[in-house]
């Protein structure tokens, strides 16, 4: 891992039956960077950023993240990943939010049940959170009750409220109209001001050109020279 | 006399195909008659040599009776509970197999001179024989016999004046298996299944002093008394030639005491074995039978509660167990969950209450819980394991990148949606349990249904009792379905 990265993937290799869906990716994130894997449908984004969360075995290759490291092999036991769980957080395509818990209860779970924050603290971080992805009124509002645009940012608060070190992003301007994508551009910059790194999967390129401080290009599972 | 163990259909399904054939040939219409050979000797029985064929005194006097009629007898299968309900609706001439005398009997129907003259005994264990000579020695304690009988009456009158604790079955063999197993203290029984029982099972012993007499009689349907006076002329003249004592004495039923009492009825006006009730109808009875029926009605619901808390959380444990097991654990559940659905739930009681009382002695009620909760389980198990299974891969990612152990993701986050989709199918199963609540009335618990089937039986129509258990089954499941609708409204628009 090269000094001062956050995230660091050297020779990433997934296989899918004799499908070779990554062909040796690599990808180095610091601290304060935003990256955006840019690529076709199917090139491997969401692929890369699953292995990183370690939601996806792979086959060759190593992915580390501030101290911890993945190896190839079958995904380790959930109780084995409580380092890399804290260190990483992740926004899906489909926001994901809980369908029975509000906003506001998506946000504090992980704070409450993994963390051991008392419910008044968390909620306290959560109300903040949303205030300042602007929706802070929407708190009690349940996930069907949300836009998209609202349950995308909904969805990052609760990736952030355990404040990791590294966000990954999976395709997040899907849902939003020209203007919310610049105000997400706007809130992702802000985040690497903050000190975290940021691993984007899109195919925005307009969207990638803008707030992205490096852009990786994938094609069938191998990075595109620039 | 009465019903024993059930092998009911494939008995009754051969003999009542086969006995059509030999009242065929004769030029008149057969008598047919009905009775149940499920209670075997000395009423009626199969033929080991034929069971294709009945046989018993029962069955000779309905011979007696047929051809004294010049007809050729046909016998009906039909169970014995139900023998006054099928004669009414036609489907048989005459009802035999020791039907007991009584007023109720003789307000609904056209009830014979009394054949046969039988003591009401009461049994005990050999070591309580000095104790236990008669009721009245029984205050406090459990006494069997079976349900719908004057034995039953007896004991009913007997718990409001003496304090003992009626115990109801639906066959005549387990109320002595279960006394000498020591669930029971003592059974009042007529002396011929008592003789019977003790020949068969050692370990109890029978009074020598009756509780009291009563009498087996046929019954014909109330708008056929002409037949009934010929039958009564034709059992007349055969208590006069004999005939009837040689049946008596073939099957060893034949004492001092019956002699005395076809004697007397030989001598004397013919013998009406009970007096009319006329006062007695449905809907004046209903206020009689109320209590009964709302104290069954709440055992039904204590027990179906219970059940379903049993079956939920046993259900839970499969349901996890089959989703986040190991391949070993997996087999074993589904094993179980197949072998449960695979068999009734008859069955599976049976066994509980009486299968493994060598082994552990459960109370009935106990019994009951725990085999309708065990088998409900296996039902909810794969309802909660579809709903585990139906929640989005996307949901269990979610929760994992945010760190929750697997354990948490299912209490947290999993379960609760799983809940959801399962909340329906639950309401349906437990409306379903509460129906099948009434099948442990045959490990002795007398529920609702039970209790409104001994009201119809003592009152001789379904009618009112029967719309007053249904009102109440609707009653305990309107609300649970009313709730599980707001609770699903109030989910949905979350």
């Amino acid at each position: 891992m090269e000094r001062g990265m956050t995230l660091s993937v050297r020779g990433l290799r997934v296989l899918r039956g004799e499908r070779e869906v990554l062909r040796g990716v690599d990808v180095d994130v610091a601290p304060g960077e935003i990256c955006a894997l840019m690529g076709a449908s199917g090139a491997g984004k969401t692929t890369v950023l699953r292995a990183v969360a370690a939601l996806q075995p792979f086959d060759g290759g190593s992915i580390t993240v501030d101290e911890v490291v993945l190896r190839p092999g079958p995904l380790p036991v959930q109780s084995q990943l409580g380092a890399l769980r804290r260190h990483v957080g992740m926004v899906f395509q489909a926001h994901a939010l809980f369908e029975h818990l509000s906003a506001l209860d998506n946000v504090t779970l992980a704070p409450i049940h993994v963390l051991r924050w008392d419910r008044g603290r968390a909620e306290s971080v959560a109300h903040e959170l949303l205030e300042s992805l602007g929706v802070g009124a929407r708190a009690s509002a349940f996930p069907r009750q949300l836009s998209g645009g609202e349950a995308q940012r909904v969805a990052i608060a609760r990736a952030l409220a355990p404040n990791p070190s590294l966000l990954l992003m999976d395709e997040p301007t899907a849902a939003l109209d020209p203007a919310r994508r610049g105000a997400l551009g706007e809130k992702l910059r802000e985040l690497a001001r903050e000190g975290r790194a940021l691993l984007v999967s899109t195919h925005d390129v307009d969207f990638a050109r803008a707030c992205a401080d490096r852009v990786i290009t994938l094609a069938d599972g191998a990075i595109v020279p620039a | 006399m009465k019903i024993t163990v059930p092998i009911r259909i494939s008995v009754a399904v051969l003999l009542t195909l086969s006995h059509r054939t030999v009242a065929q040939s004769a030029g008149r219409p057969p008598l047919r008659w009905g009775g149940d050979a499920e209670g075997g000797a000395p009423f009626v029985e199969a033929d080991p040599a034929d069971p294709s064929k009945v046989r018993g005194f029962d069955v000779e006097i309905a011979r007696m009776i047929a051809h004294g009629l010049g007809r050729e007898p046909q016998f009906v299968q039909v169970q014995w509970s139900s023998i006054e309900q099928s004669l009414e609706r036609g489907d048989f001439d005459v009802g035999m197999s020791g039907l007991e005398d009584r007023p109720e009997l003789r307000a609904r129907h056209s009830v014979s001179i009394p054949y046969f003259e039988f003591r009401e005994v009461l049994a005990v264990r050999t070591a309580d024989s000095a104790r236990y000579r008669t009721l009245s020695d029984l205050r406090g304690k459990r006494v069997g016999t079976l349900g719908a009988t004057t034995a039953y009456q007896i004991l009913l009158g007997a718990r409001d004046s003496l304090g003992l604790i009626p115990i109801s079955y639906d066959d005549d063999v387990h109320p002595y298996a279960d006394l000498v197993a020591g669930r029971v203290d003592a059974v009042l029984l007529d002396n011929i299944i008592a003789d019977r029982s003790h020949r068969r099972l050692p370990g109890f012993v029978v009074q020598p002093a009756p509780v009291a007499t009563g009498h087996y009689v046929a019954v014909f349907p109330l708008a056929n008394g002409a037949e009934r006076d010929s039958a009564d002329a034709i059992l007349r003249a055969r208590m006069r030639d004999g005939s009837l004592e040689k049946v008596f004495r073939a099957w060893n039923v034949w004492d001092d005491e019956q002699a005395k009492y076809l004697q007397r009825a030989t001598a004397a006006a013919p013998e009406q074995g009970a007096t009319t009730n006329p006062g007695s109808t449905a809907g004046s009875s209903a206020a009689t039978y109320l209590p009964a029926l709302l104290r069954a009605a709440g055992i039904t619901l204590l027990l179906s509660c219970l059940s379903m808390l049993l079956a939920v959380s046993v259900g839970v444990c499969i349901a996890a167990g089959r989703v986040y097991g190991a391949p070993f654990v997996r087999a074993l559940l589904t094993v179980y969950v197949e072998a449960v659905r695979g068999t009734p739930v008859l069955l599976q009681l049976f066994v509980i209450y009486y299968g493994l009382s060598g082994v552990v002695r459960l109370p009935a009620f106990a019994a009951a819980v725990l085999g309708l909760g065990l088998n409900y389980a296996a039902y909810e198990s794969e309802i909660y394991r579809s709903a585990l299974e139906a929640i989005a891969r996307p949901q269990l990612e979610a929760a994992r990148t945010l760190g929750l152990s697997e354990f948490q993701i299912l209490r947290l986050v999993r379960g609760p949606q799983a809940l959801r989709l399962a909340l329906a199918p639950m309401t349906n199963d437990f409306v379903a349990l509460l129906k099948d609540s009434s099948l442990v009335s045959v490990i002795t618990v007398v529920e609702l249904t039970k209790q409104t089937a001994i009201y119809a039986t003592n009152i001789g129509s379904w009618v009112v009792p029967g719309l007053l258990c249904a009102l109440a089954y609707l009653a305990l499941s309107l609300p649970l379905s009313h709730f599980a609708r707001r609770l699903e409204r109030r989910w949905s628009a979350a």
